[in-house]
């Protein structure tokens, strides 16, 4: 892989809650090399979107930060809020789920989007329209010009999450974080804003992390995939060896379970038993031990650490080589 | 097939919207459901699928006489179900019952989960002793995965799928007929969604339930579905034997459905070839002439925009809404 474009090291987040403080992400690291893909797949309460939260300065009051994230030589989670907001619209965007609570209902699309250059490329307004204009020409919003001067709520979900990413590719980031961007939409959109982050990878060489439940959506883009559990990285590979021979219970657990449309029917789904974890009481060792058919007396009691899978990548379970289609 | 327990013929069902005027408002009609006819099998499960706004929904509700019907019938075991009147059609409700979509805000927060499933029997069985009641809850609460110490707990002592379960144990415990699912799975996690399909199809299979499954999510209703109806802006594009409709479907919004849902295999979804569709749904106050899916479809002639098409027998089993389904 080539040089890093993000590299977060030792990262826990912990949240300050009545009950008591909980680690909604612990101890993860990754990194995201330039033009590359990344896909991060989990179940809610995962801690998928609260890493990329933390990093890009977002979190809740009441959540609490360490470790390193370390864009262009800098700590993203030490800079302080004027230093990130030099990066955050600029050289980090991120495009959210929902395209309606996440643009300014009572501002026109338009001044939301040449404010991201005239703060941060210092443009006039003339010039900061047109490369406006030419950027929702170019994630395909039909009659760009018109829609430039619309409220939010007069455009379809599909055209806002386009705008979205009209938004987060104005600068030409280094890096967008796409959280679940086309859970909201419907498959025929969804197709279709998956295209246009694609593009951006392709052409700007942007890096992209992709945050979905939707293992789909993250085989037809990822380069690598990770996968989370209970706040931990469980297991990370290239996207092919993720999908053909998964290292860790829980990812060939999750494949399982997804009915897919390329599959011949089958009379009832493989599921996995039991919950998510519950973050404030999680299990001992291995989080995962209580919904694990391999479950052995070693993951009660102790946690897996991360290790070289037998055919690549890196995984957090004690078994040394998972049988692949067992499950 | 044996006789239908349920027939639906050309059933529509329009709102008046208002469209402003000052002292004496203008209405124009959206018409939701727009002259949809089936019928439905005991034991059998009719998938309703269609992007958000197509009325799948609408139907699934108008079906129970949840919403005034403008038009058409609903025939049940024979009898006109819209012809009834209120106290007639609460006796049929006992036959027929439905499951929602967000399994939390579906159940009275200030009702405990043995209260909720207990509910409707109390409410046509008066006369039933507390110890029968409880008896009957206790059992229910069995067959759909609760554990029985759960019955005096409040809906937010559960987790998304517990809830889901105690939606579908409070839809099963009168034995209905008819269980009318609208998007039940859509809210869960991967790993629970497997396991809330198969309790729908093993209850299915225990009691010769017939359903109406209403999603968005193509892998899930191919999964469960014994025949599909696809709908768009309140009609019928395509009705078929789920492995008919699946292999081989005919009408171009079918056909751009499928090949937009992703496949959670990295070399199939990248290779797969898709069939594009326009970007935005036409106002549903104002439809398109002639077939209604014309302004998105990349088969579109003069003759879709001048005549309606008829739905037309591609097979057995197999109608399709389009001019041009041979080419």
């Amino acid at each position: 892989m080539n040089a890093p474009v993000l590299d977060i090291k030792n990262l826990i987040v912990r949240f300050a809650t009545n009950d008591g403080e909980v680690a909604a992400v612990s101890d993860l690291s990754l990194s995201i090399g330039k033009g590359e893909c990344l896909g991060i797949v989990g179940e809610s309460g995962s801690g998928k979107s609260q890493t990329f939260l933390a990093v890009m300065g977002l979190l809740a009051r009441n959540g609490s930060v360490s470790g390193e994230a370390i864009y262009g030589g800098v700590n993203l989670l030490t800079a302080g809020e004027r230093a990130l907001n030099e990066l955050r619209g600029n050289a980090l965007t991120m495009v959210f789920q929902d395209p309606m609570t996440s643009l300014t209902p009572h501002m026109k699309v338009g001044r939301q989007l040449t404010e991201v250059l005239i703060r941060h490329r210092g443009v006039d307004k003339t010039t900061a329209r047109n490369e406006a204009v030419a950027m929702l020409k170019r994630v395909q919003i039909p009659e760009a010009e018109r829609r430039f001067d619309m409220y939010p709520h007069e455009l379809s979900g599909g055209l806002r999450q386009r705008v979205m990413v009209a938004m987060a590719l104005l600068c030409g980031p280094a890096l967008i974080i796409a959280d679940e961007p086309t859970t909201a939409l419907d498959v025929t959109v969804q197709a279709q804003i998956l295209d246009l982050i694609r593009r951006a990878k392709d052409e700007l060489d942007t890096a992209v992390v992709l945050i979905t439940h939707d293992l789909g959506v993250v085989a037809g883009l990822a380069d690598r995939v990770a996968v989370m559990y209970g706040g931990r990285l469980v297991e990370i590979g290239e996207v092919h060896q993720i999908f053909r021979a998964p290292q860790h219970p829980y990812t060939q657990g999750l494949l399982a379970c997804t009915p897919r449309l390329d599959d011949p029917a089958t009379a009832t789904l493989v599921t996995i038993p039991g919950q998510p974890p519950n973050l404030q009481n999680l299990p001992s060792g291995c989080s995962y031990h209580p919904r694990c058919p391999y479950v052995m007396d070693r993951c009660r009691v102790e946690r897996p650490v991360l290790t070289p899978g037998v055919s690549g990548g890196l995984k957090a379970c004690h078994l040394d080589a998972l049988v692949q289609g067992a499950a | 097939m044996s006789a239908p327990l349920l027939a639906v013929r050309d059933l529509k069902v329009h709102f008046q919207v208002r469209s402003g005027g000052l002292l004496f408002a203008d209405y124009v009609p959206l018409k939701a459901v727009d002259g949809v006819s089936f019928d439905l099998a005991a034991g059998e499960t009719l998938g309703i699928v269609g992007e958000s706004g197509c009325g799948k929904s609408t139907l699934g509700r108008a079906v129970l006489q949840l919403l005034p019907v403008t038009a058409g019938s609903v025939a049940w075991l024979g009898g006109d179900l819209t012809a009834l009147d209120k106290k007639e059609l609460k006796a049929r409700r006992q036959d027929m019952q439905i499951i929602f979509q967000d399994p939390l805000a579906s159940l009275d927060p200030r009702m405990t989960a043995g209260d909720i499933i207990a509910e409707p029997v109390r409410n046509f069985h008066s006369g039933m002793s507390g110890a029968a009641i409880k008896a009957g809850v206790q059992e229910m609460m069995a067959q759909v995965g609760l554990l029985p110490g759960m019955v005096n707990r409040y809906p937010h002592e559960f987790s998304g799928g517990q809830c889901q379960r105690i939606g579908i144990a409070r839809a099963m415990i009168l034995g209905p007929k008819l269980v009318v699912c609208d998007e039940p799975v859509s809210a869960l996690d991967v790993s629970i969604r497997a396991q809330v399909i198969n309790l729908l199809m093993d209850l299915q299979q225990a009691y010769g339930l017939a359903m109406l499954f209403i999603s968005h999510d193509l892998s899930v209703v191919r999964h469960i579905s014994h025949r599909v109806m696809v709908l768009y802006l309140g009609r019928v594009m395509e009705i078929a034997d789920r492995d008919a409709l699946f292999k081989a479907a005919r009408h171009p919004y079918t056909q751009a459905l499928m090949t937009a849902v992703p496949i959670p295999d990295p070399d199939k979804e990248r290779a797969k070839p898709r069939v594009a569709v326009g970007v935005d749904l036409p106002s549903p106050l104002n439809p398109p002439s002639g077939c209604v899916f014309r302004t998105r479809c990349p088969k579109a002639t003069q003759v879709c925009a001048d005549v309606v098409p008829p739905l037309e027998s591609a097979g057995p089993g197999h109608e399709v809404a389009c001019h041009h389904w041979r080419d």
